[in-house]
């Protein structure tokens, strides 16, 4: 049995008003231990509602998801989630906002200590841990919102557009210690983006999504992500291949585009 | 009158002193904040800072209008005050068989409460016999001037103009008026300022302040009167808020909470405390107690909404994210739930302060024994303008004083209130 299974997993929201909208029909995907899968698609295609049922957030209708034979009723901390913004905590400093995992836990503190100063240093933060979340920048925070991820241990890391509210350098870099984080530790991580760049940088295995209803439209396997860890991401991107794969995943996501536009004209 | 006039006198001063200010301000180092760097200012809210300097004129500007319309020591200039002094009119006289005659009546003008001599009766002709009157400043006096010209004199002119029943002439210094009965009376002039009774000098509410403080009123200390009022506050507002957070918890986190408090909060929250007064007198009476719990139920509505707010303003991936993070609900509540509210639960206490201030205040001036409310509606019964004018000006500052020390409390115990 896969580390991670989703079986036939569909969502659908009655709308208060009459009528109801088919976030997700029949998806079934398994993901093995330690992969790192990106998820493409237009707008509206169901891949926040995806994430959200893994995090255990939103109940689906029908279907089932099990982590390590264990099906998911609800969120968890072996499943660590990743937001785009507003998920720090500003009433603690970047160090209680790292520990806050394993605080909750009842790891002890100089456990926890050990535990917060690797974790700083890994995402360059050290010497900020004893300010306000609020006194960061936003690519500061998102560094931080990671190293809290982390410093949980969780299983599966879910990340729905972390990086998309940062600047093009800032976005940059981060894709790159998300690359290092996911070599050094090893970690099962499902990463939503918008940037077809990013998922095909970041995504060993890709997952292209289509909408009306929420489908797994297309699959690739990539090799990029092994290649980019821990090496310069645009001499990866300048691959001929990247480019090829790029321009013919644009193709499709323009085409289902297309078909939401004139679907919604009809 | 006098009201409209200082009406303009303000208005004059403001914009005067910016008018002065620019010029100084012009002639001086030019401005180099970053509000110099914008184009654009007016409509730009950001750009509107107070000008100190302003707020500093402005206080004086305050005193000096006040200390000039009541005749202040302090203050080197006035509105032109009550005439004093001596001053005289001359009345014609028609006796009955149809001769006439004339008399001046001399007055002395003095100050309220002056021990002062009667002035020598004035000249006359023909039968008319001269008159004197002595009056206080922004008083009148009744002067039956004709009495002393032989049965039946009446008077028909005053200083040459005629005048009836009911008619008032101008004279020197003054007016006169002719009642019913065909006598004078006279009224010196008010000039423009205010009589102490209605509005005492600065420096007689500073002396009052003092002796107050020294002696206290009616057998109490003025501490003691302002400690009573703040002692009710701030029991009604700890209990309030000991009751109201926790209820306004529950109805944020519960829906049988919220549908059970909701008829009760919002029907409670338009009801001013002050219209509760009567109810609280019938069931707790006049004492402590009843004024303990106006105030608990002036605070009490005003938390319960502050906490609801705070929970229902907690966003959603904090939620998230503090259950991805293994938070178990109780966790929940202390480590995310609960200080994400405290920014609006301080916007709370503040308004709730204010609306305790302003209700034990008032509810003193209805029944109390001691408190600042008390002392200014006791010292009002005598017409102590100026214990009513100091105490109000207690009452302002330790309001002000209050929200200030919220203010500070807030920014000391919840920096990052707007920040996410
Ligand atoms: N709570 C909800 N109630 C009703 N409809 C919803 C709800 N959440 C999502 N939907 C609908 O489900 C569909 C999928 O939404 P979802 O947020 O998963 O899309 P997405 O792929 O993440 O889009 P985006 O890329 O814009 O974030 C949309 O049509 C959306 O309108
Ligand atoms: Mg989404």
């Amino acid at each position: 049995m896969a580390f991670l299974s989703i079986e036939n997993l569909s969502m659908r929201f009655d709308l208060p008003k009459g009528g109801h909208v088919q976030a997700l029909q029949d998806v079934s995907l398994d993901i093995g231990k330690g992969e790192l899968l990106s998820v493409l698609g237009p707008s509206g295609c169901g891949k926040s509602t995806l994430l959200n049922i893994l995090a255990g957030f939103l109940a689906q209708t029908s279907g089932q998801v099990t982590l390590n034979g264990k099906p998911v009723n609800g969120p968890g901390p072996e499943r660590g989630m990743v937001f785009q913004k507003g998920a720090l905590f500003e009433w603690m400093t970047v160090r209680r906002n790292v520990e806050f995992g394993p605080r909750m836990k009842g790891v002890p503190e100089t456990e926890r200590n050990t535990v917060v100063e690797n974790l700083l240093d890994t995402v360059g933060l050290h010497s900020f841990k004893d300010k306000a979340v609020y006194e960061l920048s936003g690519g500061m925070q998102q560094r931080v919102a990671l190293a809290r991820c982390l410093a949980n241990d969780p299983d599966v890391i879910l990340m729905d557009e972390p990086l998309g509210a940062l600047d093009a350098l800032t976005r940059e870099k981060m894709q790159g210690l998300v690359l290092n984080l996911w070599k050094k530790t090893g970690k099962t991580i499902i990463l939503i983006t918008h940037s077809v760049d990013e998922a095909l940088l970041l995504g060993e295995r890709l997952l292209v999504m289509a909408p009306r209803p929420g489908r797994i439209h297309r699959e690739y396997r990539l090799p990029f992500a092994e290649r980019a860890a821990g090496a310069d991401l645009r001499s990866v991107k300048d691959d001929p291949a990247f480019g090829q794969t790029k321009a013919e995943i644009l193709e499709m996501i323009w085409e289902m585009e297309e078909q939401i536009m004139s679907g919604a004209e009809a | 009158m006098t009201g409209l006039f200082i009406l303009i006198v303000y208005f004059a001063l403001f914009f005067g002193a910016a008018a002065a200010v620019a010029l100084i301000r012009r002639s001086m180092v030019s401005i180099t904040d970053f509000r110099s760097l914008k184009t654009v200012t007016f409509g730009d809210e950001s750009a509107v800072m107070p000008d100190r300097f302003a707020s500093i004129i402005s206080v004086v500007v305050v005193f000096l209008v006040w200390g000039a319309f009541t005749g202040s020591k302090l203050v080197p200039f006035h509105v032109p005050g009550p005439f004093l002094g001596t001053t005289a009119f001359v009345y014609e006289v028609e006796a009955p068989d149809g001769s006439q005659g004339s008399a001046t009546v001399n007055i002395v003008v003095h100050e309220m409460g002056a021990d002062i001599e009667e002035p020598a009766p004035g000249t006359s002709e023909g039968f008319a016999q001269g008159d004197s009157a002595s009056v206080a400043a922004w008083r009148s006096v009744l002067i039956s001037a004709q009495r002393n010209d032989g049965e039946g004199a009446k008077i028909v002119a005053v200083e040459g103009k005629p005048i009836s029943p009911g008619g008032t002439v101008d004279v020197p210094d003054g007016s006169v008026t002719m009642t019913s009965k065909g006598s004078l009376n006279f009224t010196p002039d008010k000039g423009l300022q205010m009589e102490a009774i209605w509005m005492p000098p600065p420096e007689a509410v500073v002396a009052r302040l003092i002796e107050i403080s020294r002696n206290g009123y009616q057998n109490v200390g003025l501490l003691e009167h302002v400690g009573w009022s703040l002692w009710r506050v701030l029991a009604g507002f700890v209990l309030g808020s000991l009751i109201g957070i926790p209820l306004g918890y529950a109805m944020g986190l519960s829906g049988w909470a919220r549908g059970w408090f909701d008829p009760i909060v919002e029907f409670m929250r338009p009801v001013p405390p002050l219209a509760l007064i009567p109810l609280v007198i019938i069931w707790f009476g006049i004492g402590e107690q009843g004024k303990i719990v106006l105030l608990f139920l002036a605070a009490l509505w005003v938390m319960i909404i502050a906490a609801r707010a705070g929970v229902s303003g907690v966003n959603i991936t904090k939620v998230h994210a503090a259950y991805s993070l293994g938070a178990s609900k109780w966790q929940m509540l202390r480590h995310v739930i609960v200080p994400n509210s405290l920014p609006e639960i301080f916007t709370g206490a503040r308004v709730a302060m204010g609306v305790c201030w302003g209700t034990v205040v008032a509810a003193e001036l209805v029944a109390a024994e001691k408190g600042a409310g008390k002392m200014i509606v006791a010292a009002s019964k005598f017409q102590s303008t100026d214990i009513v004018i100091m105490g109000i000006v207690i009452i302002g500052l330790i309001g002000f004083g209050i929200d200030i020390l919220m203010r500070k409390a807030e920014e000391w115990l919840v920096p990052w209130k707007g920040k996410s």
